[in-house]
């Protein structure tokens, strides 16, 4: 609406064709930068071990591709396919867990009264400045003496728990974009707010909750820190723990496996941004500003 | 005030006109069904711990025997005997200084290039929004190091050696990192810049505003929320970054710990040299820090960010 009136009016001049190529080669340059770290990646995964450090090239005399074979073996004697699965197991439990709880308190924030509902929302949005760190040690030492610390809860129990404030506010900002009328009309209909929750206004809700599951999925599948002090069975680690194993290791023959597992741990992430990435974007728009 | 109203009735201005008390304290029952997991959540996950914490911070913690109470030495030895501690502080200020400036002025721009765009911004806004996502990634932290790394990209480009074996140098590499995920905030600017009426910037034109001139008395306040919305935004999270100053020193903060970012030493004090009272104290520290700039980020604006358009949304 705000573009195209600058455009129509005649009063605006129209702007000249080779300014709008300069934009053009401008971000292309950009890009071109910005996307050199991946194709550095991807080129190097298939460098042999002597051209890797040695050679000017990106691009590799011959494609190396024993770099993957050695990365599929694994580290510490576990399969490629375990750390996989590792990690979609985490992944996966942390987007239905936030998906669950984030979208119950974002429902009633947004559409229900009760007391205390301001300071209570306000407390809410405090928690997403809250420093992780903050909280990490106690909450620690709570999953010591449940037992858990090398289990795979103290990573999924506290998504169960909308701990993720950001996504309840997310959630809560779009389901106050939602007629109020509906709920009025299902109320009339003899539904009462379990039955409207699930049957008028989850359903609706479905743009922000893909958001938070894909955002969910990816955070955690990156986050490395909580795997890092809950996780020290090899058997347990996830791709990214795994290739911690490679941080202290600097020689320049484990370089090729090491980023043919660098690129099979971002291929999730990779094909969750190509397939969702008008989902990512708005949402990533809606969540700061109001719609 | 009347007496036959409770005070829940008096305080829930805007209640349905059909509601009914029964009805409405069912309602009141379902919202804390809706709310429990949050709630326990709330409880057992935040508050508690950061009263334990607080607690911790004032003893003598290994994990495995009783704290020992030793009052502010947590606190003294940190501030007054521990160089370490303050490197740390130095470095993370020094990246948080460097870093999150440099990331928005570059969101703004690329977000004003985009904005009037007609073909092909979305394709370039999903593409500069593609390495927020990779960015945060053990992955990507590790082509970094070997990107910056003796014989790498930069050091041929450049000549000038491996920046991760240089002090400051190698703290720069990880601000870069930083930087190059400038795709999330310039996707909100984006947004922000969508909003912003053409006809403003038509009037202005008309009397004769310069493209600077629009920028800086319409663009500039017109976005202002949404730019302090990022500064804090971006603040906060730079504060406390860990895997790419953890992948760059191997865990270790070096070059001379000029990368041995706060969290990166809160994780050595607390999980490595068992050290949990003073990693608990250290971590209050930093809510206490993050506190006090968010709280100044809010004071200072007061004077510069606009909230004119609140009122007919």
């Amino acid at each position: 609406m705000t573009t195209t009136t600058s455009t129509s009016t005649p009063v605006v001049r129209k702007p000249v064709a080779w300014r709008r190529v300069a934009l053009h080669v401008g971000c292309l340059a950009a890009l071109l930068v910005m996307l050199y770290p991946l194709a550095w990646l991807l080129a190097t995964s298939v460098k042999p071990a002597n051209e890797v450090i040695a050679s000017l090239d990106l691009l590799p005399s011959r494609l190396e591709w024993s770099n993957y074979e050695t990365a599929l073996d694994g580290v510490n004697d576990v399969s490629v396919g375990r750390l996989l699965g590792n990690s979609l197991l985490i992944a996966g439990g942390a987007v239905v867990g936030n998906v669950l709880s984030c979208s119950l308190a974002a429902y009633a924030f947004a559409r229900l009264r009760f007391r205390f509902r301001g300071p209570l929302f306000a407390f809410m949005i405090a928690t997403i400045m809250l420093p992780h760190h903050a909280v990490l040690i106690p909450q620690y030492i709570i999953f010591n003496q449940l037992g858990m610390v090398n289990t795979y809860w103290p990573l999924i129990l506290p998504k169960f728990l909308a701990t993720e404030a950001f996504f309840v506010f997310l959630i809560v900002q779009f389901m106050r974009g939602l007629p109020r009328e509906l709920e009025e009309a299902a109320r009339i209909d003899g539904c009462g707010p379990f039955r409207s929750f699930f049957l008028v206004i989850l359903p609706l809700t479905r743009p922000a909750l893909i958001t938070t599951a894909i955002f969910t999925f990816i955070w955690t599948w990156n986050d490395f820190f909580t795997q890092l002090i809950y996780l020290f069975s090899p058997e347990k680690f996830t791709l990214t723990l795994a290739l911690r194993s490679f941080v202290d290791a600097s020689s320049t023959s484990a370089f090729g496996p090491m980023f043919a597992m660098s690129v099979i741990a971002l291929l999730p992430i990779v094909l969750f941004f190509l397939a969702f990435q008008r989902f990512l974007v708005e949402g990533m728009a809606n969540s700061g500003i109001k719609g | 005030m009347t007496t036959t109203q409770s005070p829940t009735t008096a305080a829930d201005k805007g209640v349905h006109p059909t509601d009914r008390p029964a009805r409405r304290r069912r309602r009141e029952g379902a919202a804390w069904v809706f709310l429990s997991p949050w709630v326990l959540g709330a409880c057992v996950l935040t508050l508690l711990p950061m009263a334990v914490s607080l607690y911790l911070s004032f003893t003598d913690y290994d994990l495995f025997n009783a704290p020992n109470w030793v009052g502010l030495r947590n606190y003294t030895q940190m501030f007054t005997e521990d160089p370490r501690y303050w490197r740390s502080v130095v470095a993370t200020l020094t990246y948080v200084v460097i870093a999150v400036p440099l990331q928005l002025a570059l969101a703004l721009l690329v977000a004003l290039a985009l904005k009037n765009m007609r073909r092909g911004r979305g394709f370039y806004r999903s593409a500069f929004y593609a390495p927020s996502l990779l960015g945060a990634s053990m992955s990507i932290a590790l082509v970094w190091r070997a990107i910056f790394n003796d014989g790498g990209t930069v050091d041929n480009l450049l000549g000038a050696g491996g920046w991760v074996n240089r002090p400051g140098w190698a703290l720069l590499a990880v601000a870069l990192l930083t930087v190059w995920q400038f795709g999330a905030p310039m996707v909100i600017f984006l947004a922000g810049l969508q909003q912003i009426p053409g006809e403003l910037y038509e009037a202005a034109e008309v009397d004769g505003a310069g493209a600077w001139r629009r920028f800086l008395s319409i663009t500039v306040p017109m976005l202002s929320p949404v730019i302090f919305f990022n500064l804090v935004l971006q603040t906060i999270q730079a504060f406390q970054v860990f895997t790419p100053a953890f992948a760059i020193s191997a865990g270790k903060g070096g070059p001379a710990d000029s990368t041995l970012f706060y969290t990166l030493y809160l994780y050595d004090r607390g999980f490595v040299a068992s050290h949990m009272g003073y990693a608990s104290a250290m971590a209050w520290v930093l809510l206490l820090a993050i506190g006090a700039v968010t709280a100044i980020l809010f004071r200072t604006s007061r004077s510069w960010v606009f909230y004119a358009s609140e009122g007919d949304r």
